[in-house]
């Protein structure tokens, strides 16, 4: 029996309430996330200037994508072509070595009969590099990879130590490798960087999917005799797919925002390597340029970012979407309106 | 029978020797891996104790004895105390830090429990929109970010960097995943029937209750502002000294070109990821089970 409290509050409306809770929130993001987001789109029609210039439509697309005009907008599309190839050669040459390493690390980490003896000393240790601020992680690695021909790095000097790098002994130099400023020995010192830095981060995550799976599954095959290539391409694969999609495009969104290794990593101190400028540090010259910042083209290129990460979060979701899942709901659609129908012919009465 | 037996014997003896030789190499390879992580790090801490000769000169693994020389040479040397000045930075980076993971989790907290307690009209909708935003990078929206700040004059000010925090749809996203499983709104009910205000039952019941997800999310919160280098470095804009971040001021030994005692340089970048290196030894079981949850998540 329901007391006259009871009653009562179950009279009382609390739906204001709710609004009340998430009003903060509604708040701080439309000021601070959806204006900049709108605002940015604003920016990307207007022209090129510190506050808001004249409305000049597509003009800015049309330089960063076709570059149509003066040699300064061939510039523009030029060098934002550049910066998308950085940053597509940057992410994929992080993201292939890292994704075979952290599931391989998380297939063996999660092999029941393996005695492997500090597993978790392992993941703990595996994982460090990813909570170390990315700041101090470029200015380090500058340091370590250093290239002078007579005050090398830590780096070449391991190497010299180890009879790779020559030593000359007359002149006092190193026949240092060029860690800095080498095109493509920068961009992998840089993959290094990344993959050192989120390996451990995605091994944890596909562990934690390989552990969501149903041991039982597991069991089975190793009764039938699977071998454990077998159990890993049969079971473990294709299980994982959800968190290997989830992991595939958090990384890309990642990658495409790649920002503070590329913008510390090199040598002239006040100019970003081109070899290794991405999108990100391609957008951030142009609206932090304190002499003359370029909104509209920083804008327009942000939408164009905006819009890739969007095709490819769609095309990754498609790709690895559950298959089995989608069946499923069609069958249950089918069985739903089948029931329906019966209902019908006995006249809406349930037997 | 007994040629079953020894069969099956051989077999199984085969067995244990393959686990055992893979375990084996498996092992090698994991402290390989280690190796590696460490590496970088542990040749930091010793050149950060060695002389700017000793280190241009040769590696090592080994400590020197030039430590104190080098503290001497970063705090008190004028060329590089107006460069890089640590308690500044930590100073810096603990305020900023400190405010937005507090608003980042308690915020969250409420809009989720807000969402998930209260039954009303835009309900679904406004949580749906927490998930799209999700996805969009801060990249993207920086651009109209800093020129909205600009008409608002806010830049150089630590506000566009404490308050964006309020609004954080992942740690909702998370928050909300946590209600659904452990937080039965019966309690809700009870409370109103002893007399508790809204309000204060979010605050006396539903936050006790969350702690566990909000110590988790605290941390990475806090990691997250704490390495933050993008959104200080463009609403900074002035780089004023005495406003730097620790990445900003880590970035500037970079860019100087009076910062040239290799000792001092490695001691530099040693003291900035002190800090978090500390939390992270304390803190790493919590850590390291908080980011497989956010892999179970999708």
């Amino acid at each position: 029996m329901a007391s006259a409290a009871q009653r009562r509050i179950k009279s009382i409306s609390y739906a204001k309430y709710g609004y009340f809770f998430i009003l903060p929130f509604f708040l701080v993001y439309f000021f601070f996330q959806l204006w900049p987001l709108i605002n940015t789109f604003v920016l990307s029609v207007h022209g090129n200037g510190k506050e808001l210039e004249a409305f000049v439509g597509m003009d800015n697309y049309k330089a960063i994508l076709f570059g149509d005009g003066n040699r300064s907008v061939k510039m523009v599309h030029e060098k934002f072509f550049i910066a998308l190839q950085n940053t597509v050669i940057l992410w994929v040459g992080n993201f292939i070595p890292q994704i075979i390493l952290s599931l391989s690390l998380a297939v063996w980490f999660t092999e029941a009969n393996l005695k492997i003896p500090g597993k978790g000393f392992f993941k703990i240790v595996m994982y460090l590099p990813n909570i170390i601020t990315a700041a101090s992680v470029a200015v380090l690695f500058l340091q370590l990879c250093g290239e002078a021909e007579n005050v090398p790095g830590s780096l070449n000097l391991l190497l010299s130590k180890m009879g790779i790098v020559d030593y000359n002994s007359t002149s006092a130099k190193y026949d240092t490798i060029k860690f800095i400023t080498d095109t493509w020995t920068s961009r992998g010192v840089v993959m290094f960087i990344q993959t050192w830095m989120w390996f451990g981060n995605t091994m944890i995550m596909l562990m934690s999917g390989i552990q969501g799976i149903n041991p039982s599954l597991f069991e089975a095959a190793s009764i039938d005799g699977a071998n454990s290539g077998q159990v890993f391409r049969k079971i473990t694969l294709p299980l994982l797919s959800p968190i290997m999609a989830y992991t595939l495009v958090t990384s890309m969104i990642g990658g495409l925002q790649m920002f503070d290794i590329p913008f510390l990593y090199h040598k002239d101190p006040q100019k970003v390597s081109d070899d290794l400028k991405t999108v990100a540090v391609y957008i951030y010259e142009y609206f932090h340029d304190v002499t003359s910042p370029k909104m509209g083209y920083a804008g327009a290129a942000s939408v164009i970012l905006f819009i890739i990460t969007l095709i490819l979060g769609c095309i990754a979701f498609y790709l690895t979407r559950d298959k089995d899942e989608i069946a499923k709901k069609k069958q249950r659609k089918k069985n739903a309106q089948q029931a329906k129908r019966e209902n019908k012919q006995f006249g809406g009465l349930t037997i | 029978m007994s040629n079953m037996k020894a069969v099956y014997g051989t077999s199984n003896a085969n067995y244990t020797r393959k686990i055992r030789t893979k375990s084996t190499i498996l092992f090698i390879w994991f402290v390989i891996l280690t190796v590696i992580c460490l590496l970088p790090i542990y040749i930091l801490i010793i050149n950060a104790t060695r002389g700017n000769h000793d280190i241009s000169n040769g590696i090592s693994f080994v400590p020197g004895t030039y430590l104190m020389k080098n503290i001497d040479t970063l705090f008190k040397d004028i060329n590089y105390n107006t460069v890089f000045n640590v308690l500044i930075g930590y100073r810096n980076s603990a305020i900023i830090t400190g405010f937005s993971t507090v608003f980042t989790v308690f915020f969250a907290a409420l809009t989720a429990y807000g969402i998930h307690v209260y039954d009303f009209k835009l309900k679904e909708i406004s949580y749906t929109i927490i998930l799209l935003v999700m996805m969009v990078p801060v990249q993207v929206t920086s651009a109209g970010f800093v020129s909205f700040m600009l008409d608002l004059k806010l830049t150089d000010t630590y506000w566009p960097l404490i308050l964006p925090s309020i609004a954080a749809p992942a740690v909702v996203y998370f928050m909300r995943s946590y209600m659904k499983s452990s937080f039965p709104l019966d309690i809700v009910e009870a409370a109103r029937i002893d007399g508790s205000g809204e309000f204060r039952t979010f605050l006396t019941i539903a936050i006790p209750m969350m702690k566990p997800a909000i110590a988790v999310q605290a941390i990475f919160a806090f990691i997250a502002s704490w390495n933050n280098f993008y959104t200080p470095n463009m609403i900074l804009i002035s780089s004023k000294f005495n406003q730097k971040t620790l990445p900003m001021m880590v970035s500037a030994i970079q860019a100087s070109d009076k910062f040239v005692d290799y000792g001092a340089i490695y001691l530099a970048i040693a003291l900035s990821i002190l800090p978090i290196v500390i939390i992270y030894i304390i803190l790493s079981k919590f850590i390291i089970a908080g980011v497989a949850l956010g892999g179970v998540k999708e």
